[in-house]
């Protein structure tokens, strides 16, 4: 069984949500596509601090 | 000289002051009243309640940042406010009692020109019988992690659970809000997911049964009824979000639930459809109920006005407007705009001192009459803005005289920036990254979800964890005062 799968069986709440596979979870911490992501995030939080003040 | 005292030392009150005097300069005066003598990053706490950082990494003396600011700095505790002055003098003044070491319990009258009251909750720990130690302090039953010392004894607590899974004895983790009306979900989310986080690092996940339990209607309220964002084409909400955290990392949840009684080893609680229930614990970290710090306010003759200034429940009355009633009547105008006190156009509340017009959430309560919602989130980058808006208006009305321009900072028109760790580590770490804008939805503007979705986000990554990080160093860097310290963002 795959391990996105496991959870699902584990509780009621969890087998009506999503989980994510293998490739979304390596994603959260691939190197490469954090540090583009972190530029991303860094970008959309100033332009919202920008129009806070 | 005009004299302007700031209440609280904390991140409103911190950049209140540090404002003030930056703009007012060696002209007028600025005291701080703050029983604190050190000054604590409290959102770093999570990660010293899970003994990845010391007290000493989140907290700093405060006495030598003000000295070297220029600001008067009284360690001591506020009780009272006279705004009229008394009998024979016009002059508004405030009690202090030292909380200094060798000078406990001396009190003082100090007079002002300009007041902000920006003291932060008092953590009400006695509104559920168990949770507190019936003294105002936190009991035994359950740890904290609102204050570093709480968070150390946590961490302590901790490492004993560990201990005791590691010889395979099984353990029942029990993290969410301590009441019915907290606030504040986010450290406990925070918390929940770091325990989770160093459970596999330290090798006994799987003896540990972790739950969340809280005062939520839906998982991802977070106090402000939740939130919707693009991702993958969708726009979703963040309930659909959050489910799938605590699905992923096997973490169940109780929501819609009133804690009403904590006792060693278990909990009472009842939820929104009015059935009681119990449930046991190991371990459990529960937020407690916010409430205002307890300050009386009297008149020139003696007599009790705190109902003037204050709310009940304690908290510092402003210009928002209190009386919208139903949800339906609910608008993003009633949200307080320059943090003035209707009455004393000198007195100014910011941060979580000022009382909220109502809840972000929708209002909830059980067949039994019992309130279960979220209350107001007005911590981190709101209180900070809101803080320099106060010191801004402040100062103007200093120098230009008190019909000056009043700065504004609603938070149904500014965003919030918010970064919620899931797990601590330069290579593995994660965390939920968001931003929403406004912080208070605005149905009128933005029909449907209440807020800009372009503007509104949230991704859960490793990146997510460099930024807290780096907020963590920035922040401090910034509250020390340090060079260059006005170019960081609140």
């Amino acid at each position: 069984m795959k391990q996105e799968e496991e959870n699902f069986a584990k509780s009621d709440h969890f087998n009506l949500t999503m989980i994510p596979g293998k490739f979304a979870r390596a994603m959260r911490t691939c190197k490469i596509w954090q540090f583009f992501r972190f530029l991303v995030i860094n970008i959309k939080m100033l332009i919202v601090v920008s129009k806070s003040h | 000289m005009a004299r302007l005292i700031v209440m609280g030392g904390g991140v409103s009150g911190h950049t209140t002051a540090t404002f003030a005097k930056k703009w007012l300069g060696d002209d007028h005066e600025v005291v701080v009243v703050t029983p604190n003598a050190q000054w604590n990053w409290i959102p770093s706490n999570i990660w010293v309640g899970v003994g990845q950082m010391q007290k000493k990494d989140v907290v700093f003396p405060l006495a030598p940042i003000y000295e070297k600011a220029g600001i008067d700095y009284r360690q001591a505790l506020a009780t009272e406010i006279h705004p009229n002055g008394k009998e024979g003098s016009d002059q508004p003044y405030i009690v202090i009692q030292s909380t200094k070491e060798g000078e406990e319990g001396k009190t003082e009258e100090l007079e002002y020109d300009y007041l902000v009251n920006a003291t932060g909750p008092k953590l009400n720990f006695d509104a559920t019988p168990g949770l507190g130690d019936g003294k105002g302090q936190m009991g035994t039953n359950t740890v904290s992690v609102c204050t570093a010392d709480h968070a150390v004894h946590a961490n302590l607590e901790l490492k004993q659970v560990f201990e005791k899974a590691k010889k395979g004895e099984r353990q029942k983790i029990l993290v969410g809000t301590g009441h019915g009306m907290c606030t504040c979900q986010g450290a406990a989310f925070e918390y929940i997911f770091n325990i989770e986080h160093e459970a596999r690092k330290a090798g006994v996940r799987d003896m540990l049964d972790i739950k969340w339990i809280s005062n939520e209607s839906f998982l991802g309220d977070f106090g402000m009824g939740g939130l919707h964002m693009k991702v993958g084409g969708y726009a979703v909400s963040s309930k659909l979000f959050a489910e799938s955290l605590y699905a992923e990392r096997n973490v169940d949840w109780i929501i819609g639930a009133h804690t009403s009684k904590v006792e060693k080893g278990k909990i009472e609680y009842e939820l929104l459809d009015g059935t009681k229930h119990e449930e046991a614990f190991d371990f459990a970290m529960l937020i407690p109920p916010f409430a205002g710090v307890g300050f009386k306010a009297y008149d020139k003759d003696g007599s009790d006005m705190t109902d003037v200034l204050f709310a009940p429940n304690g908290f510092m009355k402003v210009d928002a407007k209190y009386d919208a009633g139903a949800y339906e009547n609910w608008k993003a105008s009633d949200w307080p705009r320059t943090y003035q006190n209707p009455t004393f156009d000198n007195i100014f509340a910011a941060g979580i001192a000022f009382a909220p017009p109502h809840l972000i959430s929708k209002p909830m309560s059980s067949p039994n009459g019992t309130p279960i919602n979220p209350t107001p989130p007005r911590t981190g980058m709101p209180a900070g803005i809101i803080g320099k808006a106060v010191a801004h208006s402040v100062c103007d009305m200093i120098k230009n005289g008190k019909s000056a321009h009043l700065h504004e900072a609603s938070m149904a028109e500014m965003g919030a920036a918010c970064v919620a760790s899931a797990g601590k580590g330069l290579l593995d770490g994660t965390a939920a990254a968001m931003t929403v804008y406004p912080v208070v939805p605005d149905f009128e503007k933005y029909p449907g979800t209440g807020r800009d979705t372009d503007y509104t986000f949230g991704e859960i990554g490793l990146a997510g964890h460099w930024i807290k990080h780096i907020l963590h160093h920035m922040f401090i860097y910034k509250a020390k005062l340090k060079p260059g310290w006005t170019l960081i963002p609140e």
